[in-house]
């Protein structure tokens, strides 16, 4: 393993300052930070461990019913804090699909949206990869990409982003709260993270020292509570990143939708808001034919970046899907396998 | 099922003593409190680590490497490259039969793989070690790599398996096509799989003049001593390994490999003790892997749905310079009687590391094809899948017509079956749901598995105090191995399990043969049986030819031995316990040996199988194609069964893996490179207890008299057989959609 210097922050300020050694990282919970240094992807010099800073694991309520959530707080924490759970149910439904139970009681809300994408030619150092290495080349365009970005990609670099929590975050317009050392500003979670482009190897919206100090949701979204779902489809029932994933939520008020908030995960590089399906579905009723249409507006330009044609008819599918369980309203309580399309019960009846 | 309920004739022993009781494992505190010591737990004073630096390119050769940075990078002590490798004594291009293949040691600059060793560096740390392989930065020669069907090399392999021939012809084949009222054939792909066993390959060497210790998880303990000793050109009696529990075999830790062979050399180079770990993606190359197959079958019926001809074809995967066919064809000879049957298999040599043996090697592959087969073949007779086996049932072995030294797969059908509910399945696809809408189908696939049977030794010591040591070099790799065969020389002493002390794990005990081909049970077990009855039979001779024993002339054949004393079997109320004999004889202990192998005979009259039967129901989401395997069901007939409750683990874990198989398990390999791009636990997809439902292990009894005297087959790997083909048909059943290639994927059900 390479040298580095390790520095534990007392306070944000203090590890801001220590940031401006260049070659830094920030360490939380390390569940992904440490698997990519590991294997050599990151290389840090210096790697500043915020995980002890007080202040930044608290979930506070604000007065107008928005939440802020400190960066350091667990992934099971949150999931599992009750008035949480009731008031963004699809958020918490989100954290706890991911990951495996061990990993959500490391990993933290900050790291949660600094995790890196899964694209094995960015986990691996002996393929090119415009993400890992400026211009070096994207090895995933002609090779196993079965998995890879159908929105939003381009010819430097098709990777998705691989965060559950983050789709709900986005369609909930959260913000993220950051600090650096010129000062503290919010940063739309939607505009956080760039799409490829020509630059790929620009992740985040994050200038250099900015650290993640809250997520924050806006207490508009806590309308949604009785119709907020999300579904992920993947290849195994726990520890498994999604193929598509949907966060889907609905008001809805005298047998019309009101408002929708929908975004899809494992499509793109960054967690993706669909806000013209979202406008198609206002003043809609709701129901099968109205889900297609928007899903039909919301994959309108996708396009295969690979083996991957496949992903676009499950994206949609997959909205349709979370509209619908949306609508059904929101379980009393999580259901025991959270976002999974299967119900716990087992056995089998004849229709035939 | 519990243990509890398992059939009484399962829980007769011989001597009315132990074998048959669900046993807890006598390990299973020590691992659960973490106290079980494996290789990488050894920390003898003053050990180096050692790190392999492994190529990133599949076929080329490496032009240089920065051995003057990583030998600069603080704590490193040496870089073993080919320009400064020490000679070993075996040339490594040579195979070692049986189970020695050609390995990678540094012998030049060839690279044959991804992850294939290049340099060795050694360090007083591991982070030192690793930081150095990386700073060797290596430049590569680079030609194109042979990475699939479309690019690799065909070729007519002499031998498939581990020695077998590769065509197994009876009868006419197209004779029996051209008989048939129709033919179905069809083409099944199975991916490479690999070795992920949680203990990856380790060792801790530590050398002492010309004899050397290692601490190394192996499942062949004596043949891999005199492999080592080969290498390093001493003694097979200076070489001991240490291999008390190991975290997983598989097949892949019978084998000898480069990383190993690479750690051993650097101690002795160095003359300090050194530890070498692969790493969890080192794995995907050096140690063996399930090689991808391409298999087609024909299969000729008549009306009725009997089988007239069955040609099941392999297109097996190896390396480019060695040979490990998966004996996929094969698994098609002793199932189903057909009057004409041709097994046969073609090679296709590819940029990777040599396949080798993993679970079930042959007969998984094999099986997941030919069930998915006949279960079209049923399909296009228009019959139930069950009727259709049993319309086929070999009442001896197909070709060779020898019979079955014992065969309960009818029974298998009918527990399992009725397990199952299978009565009331609907004959065409897609008729079931759930109560949620959930598409719902139900397959069965026939399981089976040979009986081999490999040379072992044991000692059983009687001592003074009535209790007994048993010794034999065998391997626990989790199966239980530590608590059965402790069981088996526990009854053949006629002493409680608890008074039998197991020494197993050290070569420098008698020869325990091989854990592996699902024989350990049987092969070490018999080998503990037969020194367990020599230590009696003395003990006997002591008795009954002293006046002053109760047993006095009873003669050999006139004691039993029963819960630690000699009865008269004509007289059981005359009885001495063993530590009064011993006590009388002034003898401290009495020592059996015995030698156990199957002889020739046995198996040239007959078929030696075990059986089963596995059903599968799956749910699939009809709009999303997510798939779950609900309920598995397997009736399994393996002869006598020491301890029911390890006998269903392993069945449990046969079964599992058989998930894995047709849903998740595959090693996704870049075209262009032949990098495996998922060589880690995250992408390389294994099953979560959340993906394994309802699972039941039914005990099916099987009486065995010839297979061997203890009446035991084997277990280990026949849960993957059946259990793959079974899970694919379910998903025919719920969907409609024939999936020939393995694992079924979402967008094979969109």
């Amino acid at each position: 393993m390479k040298r580095f210097d390790y520095i534990r922050a007392a306070s944000a300020s203090e590890a801001i300052a220590a940031s401006a050694h260049p070659n830094s990282v920030y360490l939380a919970g390390g569940t992904n930070m440490l698997d990519l240094m590991k294997i050599g992807v990151a290389r840090p010099d210096r790697v500043i461990d915020i995980s002890r800073i007080e202040g930044l694991s608290e979930i506070t309520w604000q007065d107008d019913g928005g939440v802020r959530i400190g960066a350091l707080v667990r992934n099971a924490d949150l999931a599992y804090d009750g008035r949480f759970a009731r008031t963004f149910p699809s958020v918490a439904e989100a954290l706890l699909s991911g990951a495996s139970a061990q990993v959500r009681n490391a990993a933290s809300v900050g790291g949660n949206l600094m995790q890196h994408t899964r694209c094995a030619y960015f986990h691996d150092p002996a393929s090119a990869c415009n993400r890992r290495v400026a211009g070096s080349g994207c090895d995933a365009r002609e090779g196993e990409n079965r998995l890879h970005a159908v929105l939003g990609w381009s010819e430097h670099c098709i990777a998705t982003h691989p965060s559950d929590f983050c789709v709900p975050l986005v369609a909930f317009d959260a913000n993220v709260e950051v600090e650096g050392p010129h000062g503290s500003r919010d940063i739309k979670l939607w505009e956080f993270y760039s799409l490829p482009g020509s630059t790929p190897d620009h992740v985040t919206a994050l200038q250099p020292g900015e650290l993640i100090v809250a997520v924050k949701i806006p207490a508009a979204s806590a309308a949604f509570a009785p119709n907020a779902r999300y579904l992920k489809l993947r290849e195994r029932t726990s520890f498994a990143f999604a193929v598509v994933s949907c966060a889907a939520a609905l008001q809805i008020d005298g047998g019309m939708i009101q408002s929708a908030r929908i975004a899809l995960g494992g499509v793109a590089a960054r967690p993706w808001r669909c806000q013209g399906a979202e406008a198609a579905l206002i003043g809609v009723e709701p129901g099968r034919e109205a889900f297609e249409k928007a899903a039909s507006l919301a994959l309108a330009d996708a396009h295969p970046s690979g083996d991957n044609a496949f992903k676009i008819e499950l994206a949609r599918r997959i909205m349709v899907r979370a509209l619908t369980l949306a609508m059904e309203g929101t379980p009393e309580t999580m259901p025991a396998l959270p976002a999974s399309p299967f119900p716990s019960e087992s056995g089998a009846r004849h229709v035939a | 099922m519990s243990p509890e309920s398992i059939s009484p004739i399962l829980q007769q022993g011989r001597h009315g003593s132990n074998a048959g009781q669900p046993l807890t494992r006598r390990d299973g505190v020590l691992k659960v409190t973490g106290r079980a010591t494996y290789a990488a737990d050894n920390h003898p004073r003053g050990m180096l680590y050692a790190v392999t630096a492994v190529s990133t390119i599949a076929r080329g050769r490496v032009t240089s490497l920065d051995v003057a940075a990583a030998k600069a990078h603080p704590g490193v002590v040496e870089v073993i490259t080919p320009a400064n490798r020490p000679p070993l004594s075996h040339n490594p291009a040579e195979k070692m039969p049986p189970f020695g293949f050609r390995v990678e040691v540094l012998q030049d600059d060839t690279v044959r793989y991804v992850n294939q060793p290049i340099a060795l560096v050694v360090a007083e740390t591991l982070e030192a070690a690793t930081e150095g392989a990386a700073l060797l930065n290596p430049r590569y020669e680079t030609a194109p790599a042979r990475t699939g069907r479309d690019n690799g090399d065909r070729y007519a392999p002499p031998a498939i398996g581990v020695g077998s021939p590769p065509r197994t012809a009876y009868g006419d084949i197209e004779a029996g096509m051209a008989s048939a009222t129709r033919v179905t054939t069809a083409e099944y792909s199975t991916p490479a799989q690999y070795h992920n066993a949680m203990e990856p390959h380790a060792v801790v060497a530590e050398w002492d003049g010309d004899r050397v210790t290692l601490d190394m998880p192996n499942q062949a303990l004596a043949l891999s001593a005199g492999a080592y000793a080969k290498y390093f050109g001493i003694p097979p009696e200076n070489v001991l390994i240490r291999s008390p529990f190991l975290g997983g075999g598989f097949g892949s830790k019978a084998i000898l490999n480069g990383p190993q062979i690479l750690g051993i050399l650097a101690a002795r180079m160095l003359q300090r003790p050194v530890k070498l770990a692969l790493t969890r993606a080192q794995m995907y190359g050096p140690v063996g892997h399930r090689g991808a197959t391409w298999q087609t079958l024909r299969i000729g019926t008549e009306d009725d749905g009997r089988i007239t001809a069955l040609h099941h074809h392999s297109l097996s995967a190896t390396s480019s310079f060695d040979d490990f066919i998966e004996p996929a064809a094969n698994s098609s000879l002793p199932l189903y009687a057909s009057p004409a049957l041709l097994a046969e298999h073609e090679g296709l040599r590819l940029d990777t590391g040599t396949p080798g043996p993993m679970r079930a090697p042959g007969e998984a592959s094999g099986s997941a094809a030919l069930e998915v087969a006949i279960d079209e073949a049923a399909q296009a007779c228009g019959m139930d899948p069950l009727a259709f086996r049993l319309a086929n049932y070999a009442e001896t072995e197909p070709g060779t017509n020898k019979p079955f030294s014992s065969k309960a797969l009818r029974e298998c059908y009918d527990q399992g079956a009725s397990r199952f509910g299978w009565s009331t399945r609907p004959l065409e696809p897609r008729q079931m749901r759930d109560e949620n809408g959930l598409l719902v189908g139900w397959g069965m696939g026939t399981a089976v598995f040979h009986c081999p049977h490999f040379p072992a030794e044991a000692r059983a010591t009687l001592r003074a105090d009535g209790t007994a040591l048993v010794e034999t070099g065998g391997a626990d790799m989790g199966q239980g191995a530590w608590t059965a065969l402790a069981q088996i020389a526990a009854e053949a002493l006629g002493l409680d399990p608890d008074q039998v002390e197991l020494h197993s794990g050290i070569s420098n005990l008698p020869d325990g043969g091989i854990a592996g081909g699902s024989g350990h049970t049987a092969s070490a077990g018999l080998a503990l049986h037969n020194a367990g009855e020599d230590a009696i039979a003395q003990l006997s001779e002591l008795a009954t030819s002293d006046e002053a024993s109760p047993l006095y002339g009873a003669g050999n054949v006139g004691v039993v031995a029963r819960h630690g004393r000699l009865h008269r079997r004509d007289d059981e109320t005359r009885s001495e316990s063993y530590a009064d004999i011993l006590a009388r004889a002034r003898r401290r202990e009495i020592v059996g040996t015995a030698k156990a192998n199957r002889s020739p005979d046995v198996a040239e009259g007959h078929a030696l199988l075990s059986h089963g039967a596995v059903f599968a129901e799956v749910k699939v989401d009809p709009d999303l194609g997510q798939m779950r395997v609900s309920r598995l069901v397997g009736a399994f007939a393996a002869g006598r069964v020491i301890n029911p409750r390890l006998v269903q683990s392993q069945y449990f874990g046969g079964m599992i893996w058989g998930i894995s198989f047709a849903l998740q398990e595959e090693a996704i390999t870049d075209r262009r490179t032949g990098r495996i791009m998922n060589a880690d636990l995250a992408e390389y997809h294994v099953p979560v207890n959340a993906d394994v439902p309802s699972l039941e292990a039914i005990l099916v009894p099987e009486q065995d008299d010839i297979v061997n005297v203890l009446g035991v087959k084997g277990v280990g790997e026949i849960g993957v057989t059946g259990t793959v083909g079974a899970i694919a048909n379910a998903v025919w059943h719920a969907t409609g959609v024939r999936v020939r290639r393995f694992p079924i994927k979402i967008e094979d059900l969109l």
